[in-house]
């Protein structure tokens, strides 16, 4: 008996350590999970050993099927590419310290929009790739490579276009006996919006509380959160303006609410999307691969059409999101890794792939009417014939953003203060959110100066 | 004698502890001896804590400390004085410390006063099943948070058919955007954590209680005191210790929380409903780039920590020795 008494002191006092612990434990198992790896070229003798981390597994994928070909094509510079995949927000986190502290990262990265300014404090520690664009940039969007850039130097690769448009659900529009191609402004929007909702009852769109639910408003009327010169301009007056745009559309005109889930990448609107829970959605290009992989029903239903004109502008699209893919300056095979990664993504067979494989309107507008890009695949199929039509189409019209040091600090404050108390809770104008955000914002970079 | 300080003085290089009692055998096992010995045995089992404070605690915190006066960028590390305290009082900041500080009163609140009525229940002869009770309350301690959090993400989650929405949907209560709205948003937060603690604290009192002597009750049950007054007059007293220890560790707790945020919101969350002081630093210093400011937060919360404690500590009598 006493023995049991002391063999349950000992196990009590194991559990409260173990309960005392209890951050520690459970921080290693966030690190612990999801890191997913894929190797390429594993049976290859005498590779060139690369590592790549990045956050989505769609991408690692596609790197695997790179470093395939790469091998074949390139016997005597074979490589073994290891690809990690980690849960967003931690390879980002992970990234950053193995560059703050000198070791520990991998060759290449793949470094979100969002987030890429990030990387671009103090000595910077990617590698230049201008060697690989210069000779070529006149094929590329420009404006995606400007995003990855800082004074003249480019240190990622971009992964798509990323240009807004509109994906219709020809069947709501049909049942609400709205013409999709008679929406050429937003006016015209806000009217075929009215008309759906009271036929169907349901809502012509809905906003994300994310950035997504602002900035390609904001951009395809010329505005930004910061000017060409770095300075701020979030709270200006057609960035107000805009937002109240966006508000009256939720609450005014009641042809939009909130998100289901808050994104456009949440579980929840996945399945309101493909219940058809809406008419329509303004998002960038890439969503298509969502449609394939998460909305099954909506097949041959989607329509794709440019964004409906804004006042006084004729932008038609606007480049948003995206992924860089950069080199790190850590790496000892920064040149192989530099060749690897043109092949990857930067090439004319890279960019087709980019289609291909990931559904992406590639970078490159050289090889929109090629005909391996034309050729039928699974996005015609659930679509139809005319994406690159409309892409060629719009291409002079795209618009780019202005990035910034700051521009994480204006997407997190989008994020947790101006779509929340603008559009959810209704407690403070268009103007005040703004302002009371820019300020916070304004106050962190004089400080930081 | 002088033989045995020449010894002494051997001892001393060897060991850096100074021996008193005379060796009786010079044999090898000399080391084992000096390992062995009263003075310096006690010094050999907390050095495994010692090393690990130091390493693992002290030397990040004073580090924590050097880096709040610092702007650290990769390659370029400079001192800034003063720069990152004085941004540091920002709207942001004082949302975290007010929904931090709310979080606290309320999981203090809830996990001393509950435990306290549970454990008594488990140890009355009342109760049925009692081991059974015991475990299933102290099972969640042993939940991974991770998981935890993903489960009540879906129990509340916004659309009508979550669990928790059908439930009050039941009593005609419309449904709730629960992790959109501040009340709720709080309400998940100290669930969560009452959900996890409540074991471990119910074991703290379950311990005191079957410390107090049961001739007291029958005396006092004798003289005619009713539950109420036992409890009031012989239980409550009994646990005062406990109940000190309990609160402090739930407010050293509640102003460290993270987790329970981080689990519902991934760090951003609507409105900063969900804001906690440990959860600004994560998103200033890791997020955001930043760890001078970050640092500099990390200070701030730790002083904080600190003050309460103590002023808890001191007005509730924990400095005072036994029973004067």
């Amino acid at each position: 008996m006493k023995r049991l008494t002391l063999f349950g002191t000992l196990v009590f006092m194991l559990l409260i350590l173990g309960a005392c612990s209890g951050d520690a434990d459970s921080e290693s198992t966030n690190s612990g999970d999801g890191g997913e790896s894929t190797i390429a070229g594993e049976d290859l003798e005498d590779a060139t050993e690369l590592s790549f981390w990045t956050f989505a597994g769609t991408h690692a994928d596609f790197y695997a099927s790179a470093a395939e070909r790469w091998n074949t094509e390139n016997p005597d510079k074979a490589i073994k590419l290891s690809i990690e995949t980690y849960p967003f927000d931690q390879m980002h986190n992970n990234l950053l310290l193995a560059l703050q502290s000198g070791s520990g990262a991998p060759d290449l990265a793949d470094i979100e929009l969002a987030k890429f300014p990030n990387f671009l404090k103090g000595d910077i520690q990617l590698e230049s790739l201008n060697d690989l664009i210069e000779p070529e940039i006149e094929n590329f969007v420009e404006d995606r490579l400007n995003i990855y850039a800082k004074d003249g130097t480019y240190y990622g690769a971009p992964t798509h276009v990323g240009a807004t448009v509109v994906y219709y659900n020809q069947e709501i529009m049909d049942e609400a006996g709205v013409d999709i191609d008679s929406i050429e402004t937003w006016d015209d929007y806000i009217e075929a919006g009215k008309q759906v909702v009271e036929v169907t009852d349901k809502p012509m769109t809905t906003i994300p509380t994310n950035w997504y639910g602002i900035w390609p408003y904001v951009t395809q009327r010329g505005s930004d959160f910061f000017d060409e010169n770095g300075e701020l301009t979030l709270d200006n007056e057609e960035n107000v303006e805009t937002l109240e745009f966006i508000n009256s559309l939720v609450n005014e005109h009641k042809i939009a609410e909130v998100t289901p889930g808050g994104g456009n990448h949440s579980e929840e609107f996945y399945g309101f999307m493909n219940n058809g829970g809406q008419a329509s959605i303004v998002i960038p290009m890439f969503y298509m691969k969502d449609f394939v992989e998460y909305m099954p029903d909506l097949k041959g239903k989607m329509q794709i059409r440019p964004m409906p004109l804004a006042a006084g502008s004729d932008t038609k699209s606007v480049g948003m999101g995206g992924t860089g893919t950069a080199v790190i300056s850590q790496s000892e095979h920064v040149d192989l890794a530099k060749e690897f990664l043109y092949y990857a993504k930067l090439s004319k067979e890279g960019n087709i792939h980019l289609w291909t494989e990931l559904g992406f309107d590639p970078p490159r507008w050289d090889v929109w009417d090629t005909p391996e890009v034309r050729e039928d695949n699974v996005f015609y199929e659930y679509f139809h014939d005319d994406i690159f039509d409309i892409l060629l189409s719009i291409k002079d019209d795209v618009t780019g953003i202005n990035l910034s040091e700051n521009t994480p600090d204006v997407l997190s404050e989008i994020d947790s203060n101006i779509m929340h108390s603008v559009l959810r809770e209704g407690n403070q104008t268009p103007e005040e959110a703004l302002k009371q955000s820019a300020d916070t914002i304004r106050q962190k970079m004089k400080s930081a100066n | 004698m002088i033989n045995n300080s020449r010894l002494n003085v051997e001892e001393y290089n060897f060991e850096g502890k100074n021996i008193e009692e005379p060796p009786v055998q010079k044999k090898p096992n000399k080391f084992l001896k000096i390992l062995n010995s009263k003075r310096v045995v006690p010094y050999v089992f907390v050095l495994p804590f010692i090393i690990s404070f130091l390493i693992l605690t002290l030397y990040p915190a004073i580090q924590a400390f050097v880096m709040s006066f610092q702007r650290i960028l990769p390659g370029q590390v400079t001192f800034i004085g003063f720069q990152n305290y004085e941004r540091i009082f920002n709207p942001s900041f004082f949302k975290a410390l007010t929904n931090t500080t709310i979080y606290t009163i309320s999981t203090v609140v809830v996990l001393v006063s509950v435990p306290i009525i549970l454990a008594i229940l488990l140890d009355s002869k009342f109760v049925k099943f009692k081991t059974l009770f015991r475990s299933a309350l102290f099972i969640p301690s042993l939940t991974s948070v991770v998981v935890a959090g993903i489960i009540f993400r879906l129990v509340f989650a916004e659309s009508e058919s979550s669990i928790a929405n059908q439930i009050i949907g039941i009593f005609g209560v419309d449904p709730v955007s629960w992790q959109y709205t501040g009340w709720s948003g709080m309400l998940l937060m100290v669930l969560i954590a009452s959900w996890r603690w409540m074991g471990v604290n119910i074991l703290y009192f379950l311990a005191g209680l079957q410390n107090i002597p049961k001739e007291i009750y029958e005396s006092a049950e004798i003289d005619g005191a009713n539950i109420f007054q036992r409890f009031r007059h012989i239980t409550l007293p009994f646990l005062k210790p406990i109940i000190i220890f309990v609160t402090t560790i739930s407010i050293i707790g509640g102003f460290r929380v993270f987790e329970e945020s981080y689990v519902l919101w991934q760090g951003n969350s609507p409105g900063n409903i969900g804001l906690t002081l440990v959860g600004y630093l994560y998103q200033e210093g890791i997020q955001q780039n930043d760890l001078g400011f970050g640092s500099a937060i990390g200070v701030i919360v730790l002083i904080l920590i600190f003050i309460v404690s103590i002023l808890y500590l001191f007005l509730t009598g924990g400095f005072k020795r036994g029973d004067e």
